[in-house]
């Protein structure tokens, strides 16, 4: 037992990446174990492991968490990315749920009806260039400093680098009225714990493929 | 100005009911405007009042507050509904997140295609009966306290007891195995606050039936 936090989960971003991103920011080493057919996650569930019998599931100072906002929120508070006072914790939930609703929508390119990718594609470049995007450049103009909350850094500004890593997967250009956010994102890329993830050999994982998804669907039930 | 929090939000239960259940359960007055047509909506949206063009919305405490785990967030611990330490916050969290699935399934029932509401009720079922019910008996009878985290009421309870009434609603017999559930409902439903809030005539909005959404939505451009 090496006391660093184990993630379960799949050879894949998902809905674990943004703990990775997380736990990587805050210079935290971690393992994983990653689930690489049925037979991996059956033993999770039979072992009694999986609270709610999904993953990710973090096993992490004594305890099996699941769910990744409850995960993301414990780490966040544990390693003070979480604001100074519930006001601030406020903002950065605030702007994190925004976040969360476009990360949903690559989720569902991904897991949602083949024939329904384009549109979701489209979606999500509308919804980043005149929503989302714009209402972080705001926040970040409104006071002028490099970090969206309190002037530090906290979960927030990591999970922002990370969408916007995301969505210019989808169009490289996305970012191209956003100054401020093409400003967070260099800065957040270029802190040290955060430069060392975004090299080759990291666990950062890749974005997915239909590819990936296809060979995934063979080895699982879904 | 009355200091209330003002609620802004559609005529149903919606994303905003968990955020009515909570002030209600903390004993806080509240107002609504009830937002009837899509020129209400366009007038909150054009005063700049949504940070994502979206709602719930909520005025509180100088702030107008978006999105709605943001926001409960924060009304938990105004109102010390949240737990003494960040383990207890991660359970409350933890546990929270899995009901949220499931209320994610019930929007889905109004939100999605006609032709899988069947599919998607009998998913509701499936998955309250043999994964989440379960799970939060587990947890009663592992302390047997009376409460779900650290034998007090948190937003754990509350929402928990909202999401007991809500699947009442797809199938009455869903808590027939599960006697610390009903207790806890049973218990939750007979704190004076909530007592009231579940009278006739208060702030708790019907349970919203698809015709009832269909109907709704000819005021708006959904």
């Amino acid at each position: 037992m090496s006391g660093k936090p184990v993630l379960h989960y799949f050879n894949i971003q998902g809905r674990m990446e943004s703990i990775r991103w997380l736990l990587a920011a805050a210079g935290v080493e971690f393992e994983e174990k990653l689930i690489m057919c049925q037979e991996d996650l059956d033993k999770l569930k039979n072992d009694g492991l999986l609270m709610f019998h999904q993953v990710p599931m973090v096993e992490m100072d004594g305890m099996k968490m699941v769910q990744s906002r409850a995960i993301l929120n414990y780490i966040a508070t544990k390693y003070n990315l979480y604001g100074k006072d519930m006001k601030e914790r406020l903002l950065i939930d605030m702007y994190t749920e925004g976040m969360a609703d476009l990360f949903e929508l690559s989720f569902k390119v991904i897991l949602g009806p083949p024939e329904q990718r384009d549109a979701t594609k489209s979606l999500i470049k509308d919804r980043a260039k005149n929503r989302f995007f714009p209402a972080f450049e705001k926040v970040l103009k409104s006071h002028g400093q490099g970090y969206l909350v309190g002037n530090k850094l906290s979960k927030a500004d990591i999970l922002l680098t990370e969408l916007m890593y995301c969505v210019e997967e989808f169009d490289a250009s996305l970012l191209t009225n956003f100054p401020l956010l093409q400003a967070l994102k260099t800065r957040i890329s270029n802190l040290p714990n955060v430069k060392k993830f975004l090299q080759p050999g990291s666990q950062r994982k890749p974005p997915m493929t239909e590819e990936k998804l296809e060979e995934a669907r063979k080895v699982f039930k879904f």
